[in-house]
């Protein structure tokens, strides 16, 4: 019986050296990724894979999106979207910061808001959409029921986590050191609750803005989604697209956005200073 | 005794938010909200003769197909990309966008494109449902242990038996949160996708019921739909114990030195 060692993979010989090729820089790749992607979908629509009608080359919408650009009506509803966005998020993040700071400091309310919290939790806000266009019909505050509800839990939890988060032995010591109920809820608890709460924020955030394009798509409240729903009703397809695109362009800021805002926040904090370091 | 208490704090209140409702509606009629009683006599009839085989079934059996199909095309893609640094690279911008783009916002795209069926509605729900496990698989392929990843190689196991025993296992904590976050996105989809366009569905019924201003019927739908995200969410908790654990005992111990 003979065996064919293969050199390169005997135990104990070298193995041919896998020296890391240098490449590219990841921006370049991901340019191509880009381009290939726009590449592919300017294709379909000219091979005549997807008919141009239901699916535009990626050509025209670019040329509608930078039409767009220059419409002040565009930007209105870019405004609006972003105004419900905002002002859902805030109210969201304020009651749900004063109601976690209350709820996570007793025992006795986390113990009895537990069940209630984990039951309302997972009702998905949009099936608040009827009571929405019942109490307030197509305008913004229709967008807020839903952001709020949406939101809240989101911020709510993170609040709870990091409350459970707090030291014992700095609350011991702070207790001992005569710091009234203000003082340590300013200069304990809270220091430890803000890196869970900026979570909770970037996660609302982008739950903020599914439900605020949502809400406009469906109920038809002002903003970016109400301009998609009658660009598709009124055969504007390429019109359709290039606000689709926008969307998710404004995804993205929002995104980068929220976690600059994170990390300025939190330069203090060794989670972000060891990621600088490392 | 403690059995005693610890019931008490799980439905006490629970039930004073009942007798709260109970009480502001007992007075004068208020037409946007309906009395408990009012709202117990409607569910029954208007869910159990008929509507729970032609709207509620259907609509969880496409939210099912969704979001499996969603978890499972999110994990083989999300490893094969993972997996590679090059693809890993030039797919980045183009995930970012998708992550970031609001999932309805496809609805009208997919109606172009499919028309208007069950099967719009299934990729509804996996295009907008797939990135969060898609982008976690990937995350979670790309931060495993490095010491991890050369034992396996020294110890020559590559291919599938490096994906199944050591590749997986430790991408699962995050990927997990990843399919938690797509099963919300799942059912907030599914709703939308029968409420923008449909005939039929759980989403369209309670449209239907608020446009015909049957306020009791509509309210009774809600909690359906509430149902079905906490029944979601439970199934979501067991599977996760169930899946990770070893994770949560490994954490246990770690807390514990």
């Amino acid at each position: 019986m003979t065996v064919v060692i293969d050199p390169t993979k005997a135990p104990g010989a070298p193995r041919p050296a896998r020296v890391r090729r240098p490449g590219p820089p990841r921006w370049v790749l991901g340019l191509v990724g880009v381009l290939v992607f726009l590449g592919a979908w300017e294709l379909l629509p000219v091979l005549g894979i997807v008919q141009a009608k239901y699916l535009p080359p990626a050509s025209e919408v670019i040329v509608a999106l930078v039409r767009d650009f220059g419409l002040t009506a565009f930007w209105v509803s870019v405004g609006e979207t972003l105004l419900a966005w905002a002002l859902g998020l805030l109210m969201a993040t304020v009651a749900a910061l004063v109601l976690g700071l209350l709820i996570g400091g007793s025992g006795f309310l986390r113990r009895f808001t537990n069940s209630t919290i984990e039951f309302l939790r997972p009702i998905p806000s949009v099936a608040l959409i009827p009571l929405a266009v019942l109490l307030y019909g197509v305008k913004i505050e229709s967008s807020l029921l839903l952001i709020v509800y949406a939101c809240f839990w989101q911020v709510l939890i993170q609040v709870l986590y990091g409350v459970a988060d707090v030291d014992n032995v700095a609350m011991q010591t702070a207790k001992s050191y005569g710091f009234s109920g203000w003082q340590r809820i300013k200069d304990v608890v809270f220091p430890t609750v803000l890196p869970y709460l900026m979570t909770g924020i970037r996660l609302g955030a982008a739950v903020a803005l599914i439900l605020a394009i949502t809400a406009e798509l469906i109920i038809g409240s002002p903003g970016l989604g109400r301009e998609i729903a009658l660009a598709q009703s009124g055969g504007a397809i390429s019109g359709m697209y290039a606000l689709i695109l926008a969307t998710g362009l404004l995804g993205m800021l929002i995104n980068v956005g929220m976690r600059t805002i994170e990390r300025r926040i939190l330069g203090w904090h060794p989670s972000v200073r060891g990621e600088v370091i490392a | 005794m403690k059995t005693l208490k610890s019931a008490g704090y799980l439905i006490l209140l629970p039930v004073l938010l009942v007798a709260l409702w109970w009480v502001g509606t007992s007075g004068e009629p208020n037409f946007f909200v309906p009395t408990p009683a009012q709202l117990v006599d409607t569910f029954g009839p208007t869910w159990f003769e008929g509507r729970i085989a032609t709207d509620v079934l259907p609509s969880i059996g496409r939210l099912v197909a969704g979001v499996l199909l969603a978890i499972v095309l999110g994990i083989v893609v999300g490893l094969l990309v993972g997996l590679n640094r090059t693809l890993r690279a030039l797919t980045e911008p183009v995930f970012e966008f998708f992550r970031a783009l609001p999932p309805p916002v496809l609805i009208p795209v997919l109606m172009l494109l499919i028309g208007v069926n069950d099967s719009m509605k299934v990729a509804v729900i996996v295009s907008g449902a797939i990135w969060p496990v898609l982008l976690n698989t990937i995350e979670g392929v790309r931060s495993i242990d490095p010491v991890q990843n050369e034992t396996s190689r020294s110890y020559g196991i590559s291919g599938f038996a490096r994906i199944r025993y050591q590749v997986l296992p430790s991408a699962t904590p995050i990927i997990m949160a990843g399919v938690r976050q797509c099963l919300s996105i799942g059912l907030i989809l599914m709703v939308i996708s029968e409420m923008f366009a449909s005939s039929s569905g759980l989403g369209f019924t309670i449209v239907q019921f608020q446009r015909s201003f049957a306020i009791p019927e509509m309210w009774s739908g809600i909690i359906v739909l509430g149902l079905i995200g906490v029944v979601m969410s439970f199934i979501f908790q067991w599977a996760e114990a169930r899946v990770l654990r070893w994770y949560h005992g490994l954490k246990e111990v770690e807390n514990a030195v």
